[in-house]
């Protein structure tokens, strides 16, 4: 096995997560890691939500593409993957790269130097992004796994997607904790949305409604610094 | 007409109209000397605040310069312009409006006056609405959020060019809360509209009457004041408290000990209106009710999550005099008059004067009987609430809030407003705006950082200027950049913030509301609450006992559940913490043997047993106890400041404490007290002052400790989401989408994040912080009490818990500390995975 040298003493064996014989790092930042591959992957960006709703009137801060270009910098720079897919929805609407500020875009294109690039087409954005260098795919096989934006109904092993938001519920000593989460079951994982202005949507909302194998669902919730891996039956749907 | 003689400090001759004195003279009643006070000083061009007790006669004192006036006005010639409204009547309720139109149309019918009436509300339909703008009544009764959308309309202006007069009830309910900052420059408006506007102000008693007359005129010229009139007197009431022959329970707010004795006071009198704090106590106590009820007594229930049509039964039925009783919350404290109330029971203590003053004023609506009331304290530091209450003649002191600056976002949402209505000036709204009271102090540079806001976000980043909601054009004019932005507008205007709620429905049991639609609608359920239940658990609502089916978009479905085994429903609103005034008291009381005579014997006992353990606090020190409990050490203080300066003490002690190594797991806090639990022993720390107690408690801690607390904390979170809302950064509700209340929080709070991080002076944070310090931290009432605690410290080293302790400790484990645990919480759940299924499990 080859770990990035940056991140290898970090990653304990403990740590890993199987999906269909890969193994891959939940980071509680959100982005999944897989060593082996010295692959990382991040879901919906959706970098330019901010200026988005401001065309409709809704004046939200303009610092959402700011915001998520750093965290994902940091994760990066911690990691150093050769390859790095964005699995889809990385801007907000077709528009959002010709409206990236230029210091923003400038900051993105570094982080994309050096790397092999993927942008996975989304629904929020299924044309690649104008002016932006990499490579603009409907989906990605990579040895066992397959990386794509919407979780497929016909069930692939191997199938890493985003789309959904996943988050997580639990309910202890009568208080309720909610989280983003990592959805897996072994075979298949949904990962969280990234971007820093994305809501989320319970796992055990109809919208997921058959593409887990439900006795062995796992949530992999985000805390501050590390992952709660919550079994399925411990959810709460809402 | 009839003349009456000038009154001695008045110049102007009062006119009082010829049906007028007939009318009065056919009731055989004369006009009261505060109501011809007030005719002259308004027929005389002045602005007047009346303060009043219950059954003074104040609404029919509030209109007469309007009816009069009407009265003598020429009848309008066939072909000539319609008129626009003559007056204007504000009250912070619907339900009150909606009651003051019967008032009021009874004496008008009577006395056969030529004036029109009209409601305008929430409720009421598109098409009268519509006819209201054409057809104007001459008197038009309505609520802030109303005025707030008929000024942004485009025919404002004309709208209420005849307006003359602008009645405001309830005005020290009104004024201490955002709406009351949305109606202050509601009112500026009007004023700019029509010069020559009076307001006549109707008020309980309040602590500071200037600040009411301030608030009711323009302060243009700074400080100038509408006249005052104040009614003293009115029979005392007549108080006591219950003297239970059961055991007073230690803690707790249910008061069901007192469930028979309650009953039988029912008994005796004809109409008992029952209060109660909180909604789930109002529900509590009408099952222990109906549980005693034997004589099937109609008993019936009333607060404001009950649906609207059994809300309107209860309210019929009330005024049919068709019932014995009504367990209540503050949905009916203001001055709504039904029935023959003759007896007011307040379960749990009064937390404050104007409350107690303004329900027992309930009972007996004639200011010359004397009102009946009895207090049930719900446990035993009540108990010392109530009594301390009634000693130190309570009712008669006043504790009204202090009025606060008026807030950003409700400018904000103000200045939109204004465009919405016309093209202004910043100039001159700039003027404008510094004549309402809560907005005299209002800088030029935060103004100008307002409009800004409203425009474009406000941000240090320029991004948004393509999109601007107001552009300023060539002519100096600032305008509504498209006709859209008022149609959001509308759909958002007012102050109110709902917390997020869901519907409750009734299905049959068992069916998770899949297949039917199920069966009515109960009310509405705060979805924290819903959040914590699971399938098959049951709550009492609506006087029912449910079970808990499962939620389906934003309805929640619950099936009947006759049993004893009620979760109680958990509300987040409704609780008053304890006023600085009563809490005073209460250290006095503590503090002389000889007052606890008047209590019952078990509480005095209690008292004594404290003495002879530990110590009671003299009436201007801090007792701080600690001693071990199990595996913990606890420290218990009992400032008295209220639930919510505790609970930011708390925060802030516990960061303390942890910062010098006693390792703190966790604290609760009550009106009365706080307690803080930890691993290390924090008495022996103390002793070796280390820290010292006077170090811990130093006031400095309210300085970087709460800016940095403040920073990550929930509270900041709510409270920037109502601004948020409010200031109009985010929607309520936007044209053909209802957002649900769960999206919109989840949105604030990231905002919250990325805009704290990138841009930590944004306006908007600015008024966040403002509003948290005065509201849901109390912070100004901790900074008092620390600085008056100061080598005041009183510490008791125990070998175990002390008798005075015992109702707070009895408390925790009851109160989820919010917020603030969660990863403790995952890491309890993802602990017991790796404990049922070995560690490897998770991997493969």
């Amino acid at each position: 096995m080859t770990f990035s040298l940056a991140r290898a003493s970090l990653i304990a064996e403990a740590d890993l997560v199987g999906i269909a014989g890969a193994r891959a790092v939940c980071d509680p930042r959100g982005v999944l890691y897989f060593p082996e591959l010295k692959l990382l992957t991040v879901s919906d960006l959706h970098l330019e939500k901010g200026s988005s709703l401001a065309r409709r009137g809704t004046l939200i801060p303009p610092y959402d593409t700011g915001a998520t270009l750093l965290r994902l910098q940091a994760v990066i720079s911690d990691y150093q993957p050769s390859i790095i897919i964005s699995l889809g929805d990385s801007f907000h609407d077709g528009g959002g790269a010709k409206r990236m500020h230029s210091s923003f875009r400038e900051r993105l294109e570094a982080l994309m130097a050096g790397r092999d690039w993927f942008w996975v087409a989304g629904n929020h954005d299924p044309e690649a992004p104008a002016d932006l260098p990499g490579e603009t795919v409907r989906e990605l096989a990579i040895g066992s796994l397959l990386f794509r934006h919407e979780p497929s109904k016909v069930r692939v092993e191997g199938e890493i997607s985003g789309h959904l938001h996943p988050c997580a519920r639990i309910v202890q000593q009568g208080r309720s904790v909610r989280r983003r989460c990592f959805a897996g079951d072994g075979g298949r994982m949904i990962m969280p949305a990234f971007g820093a202005y994305t809501g989320s949507l319970n796992v055990l909302d109809r919208a997921y409604a058959g593409l887990f194998r439900l006795e062995s669902l796992m949530a992999y919730m985000l805390g501050t610094d590390r992952i709660f891996a919550i079994s399925g039956s411990m959810l709460r749907p809402g | 007409m009839t003349e009456l003689p000038r009154l001695a400090d008045q110049n102007a001759a009062v006119v009082l109209p010829e049906p007028f004195v007939k009318w009065f003279g056919e009731k055989g009643w004369s006009p009261r000397a505060h109501q011809i006070e007030l005719l002259a000083k308004a027929q005389a061009g002045q602005s007047v605040l009346l303060i009043a007790p219950t059954g003074a006669g104040k609404t029919l004192a509030g209109f007469l310069p309007s009816l009069t006036e009407l009265a003598v006005r020429p009848r309008r010639k066939p072909g000539q312009a319609r008129r626009g409204i003559h007056t204007l009547y504000i009250s912070p309720l619907k339900a009150l409006a909606v009651d003051i139109e019967r008032n009021l149309g009874k004496p008008v019918e009577e006395i056969g006056l030529p004036v029109t009436i009209e409601t305008r509300t929430g409720d009421t339909p598109a098409h009268k609405r519509q006819r209201q703008k054409l057809a104007p009544p001459d008197i038009l009764l309505t609520t802030p959020e109303q005025l707030a959308l008929l000024i942004a309309a485009g025919d404002a202006r004309r709208f209420f060019e005849d307006l003359r007069y602008v009645v405001l009830d309830e005005l020290h309910s009104l004024v201490t809360s955002k709406r009351g900052h949305l109606l202050a420059l509601g009112l500026a408006r009007l004023r700019s509209f029509v010069p020559g506007l009076q307001t006549i102000g109707l008020s309980a008693t309040v602590a500071e009457p200037d600040e009411l007359r301030r608030w009711l005129v323009s302060q243009n010229p700074p400080g100038d004041m509408a006249e005052l009139i104040t009614v003293t007197g009115g029979a005392k009431p007549e108080i006591s408290i219950l003297d239970s022959e059961e055991r007073v329970p230690w803690a707790g707010h249910s008061a069901r000990y007192a469930t028979p004795e309650i009953y039988r006071e029912i008994k005796r009198h004809k109409t008992t209106l029952l209060f109660v704090n909180t909604r789930s106590q109002a529900e509590l106590l009408f099952q222990e009710l109906w549980r005693v009820n034997e004589d099937t007594l109609p008993i019936a229930l009333h607060h404001g999550s009950l649906d609207v049509a059994q809300r309107r039964r209860v309210e019929k039925a009330m005024g049919d005099n068709a019932l014995r009783a009504i367990v209540a919350t503050s949905t009916l404290d203001l001055g709504i008059d039904w029935g023959d109330v003759d007896l007011v029971v307040h379960v749990g203590a009064p937390k404050g004067a104007s409350r107690l003053a303004q329900r027992i004023g309930r009972a007996n609506h004639r200011m010359d009987e004397p009102s009946k009331a009895i207090l049930i304290p719900a446990n035993r530091f009540e108990v010392l609430e109530c009594r301390a209450a009634l000693d130190a003649n309570y009712l008669g002191a006043q504790d009204t809030p202090p009025l606060v600056n008026g807030g950003l976002d409700v400018l904000a949402q103000h200045v939109l407003g204004c465009a919405c209505g016309a093209p202004f000036r910043a100039d001159d709204l700039y003027e404008e705006v510094r004549t309402a009271a809560p907005y005299a102090g209002l800088d030029r540079p935060t103004f100008d950082r307002v409009i800004d806001f409203v425009a474009t976000g406000g941000y240090a980043l320029k991004n948004y200027e393509r999109y601007a909601r107001i552009r300023l054009n060539k002519d100096g004019m600032w305008r509504v950049s498209n006709p859209r932005v008022a149609q959001q507008y509308r759909l958002n205007v007012g102050t109110i913030i709902e917390v997020p709620a869901l519907n409750v429905r009734y299905v049959k049991a068992g069916s998770k509301g899949a297949a039917s639609h199920g069966g009515r609608v109960l009310g509405k359920i705060e979805e924290a609450f819903l959040e914590t239940l699971t399938h098959g658990d049951t709550f009492m609502f609506a006087g029912k006992v449910l079970r808990f089916e499962g939620i389906r978009e934003n309805e929640c479905f619950v099936s009947n559940a006759p049993g004893s085994d009620a979760k109680v429903p958990y509300y987040g609103g409704g609780k008053f913490p304890l006023s600085t005034y009563l809490a005073e008291q209460v250290r006095i009381m503590l503090d002389d043997p000889q007052r606890w005579k008047k209590l019952p014997e078990q509480v005095a006992d209690w008292l004594r047993f404290q003495s002879d353990k530990s110590m009671l606090p003299k009436r201007d020190d801090l007792l701080i106890e600690t001693f071990p409990r199990g595996n913990r050490h606890y420290l218990v203080a009992y400032p008295f400041e209220g639930r919510l300066a505790h609970q930011t003490l708390g925060m802030l002690l516990t960061r303390r404490l942890d910062r010098a190594g006693a390792r703190p797991l966790g604290f609760v806090a009550t009106d009365y007290a706080l307690a803080i639990w930890s691993l290390g022993d924090m008495g022996a720390m103390f002793k070796a002052r280390k820290p010292s107690l006077g170090a811990l408690f130093d006031q400095d801690m309210l300085g970087d400790d709460l800016e940095a607390w403040l920073a990550d904390s929930w509270l900041l979170k709510r409270t920037f989401r109502n601004c948020a809302l409010i200031s109009g950064l985010i929607e309520k509700r936007h044209p053909g989408q209802e957002k649900s209340g769960r999206q919109v929080t989840v949105s604030t709070d990231l905002i919250y994040d990325v805009l704290r991080s990138h841009e930590p002076d944004h306006i908007l944070l600015q008024a966040t912080r403002a509003d948290a310090a005065t509201g849901l931290l109390d912070v100004s009432r901790l900074a008092d009490m620390l600085s008056r605690i100061q080598g005041r410290i009183m510490h008791k080293a125990l070998e175990q818990i002390s008798p005075l302790a015992v109702p707070i400790m009895l408390e925790i484990g009851k109160m989820p500390v919010n917020g603030e645990a969660d990863e403790t919480l995952l890491m309890d759940a993802a602990t017991l995975v790796e404990e049922a299924m070995g560690p490897g499990m998770v991997d493969e």
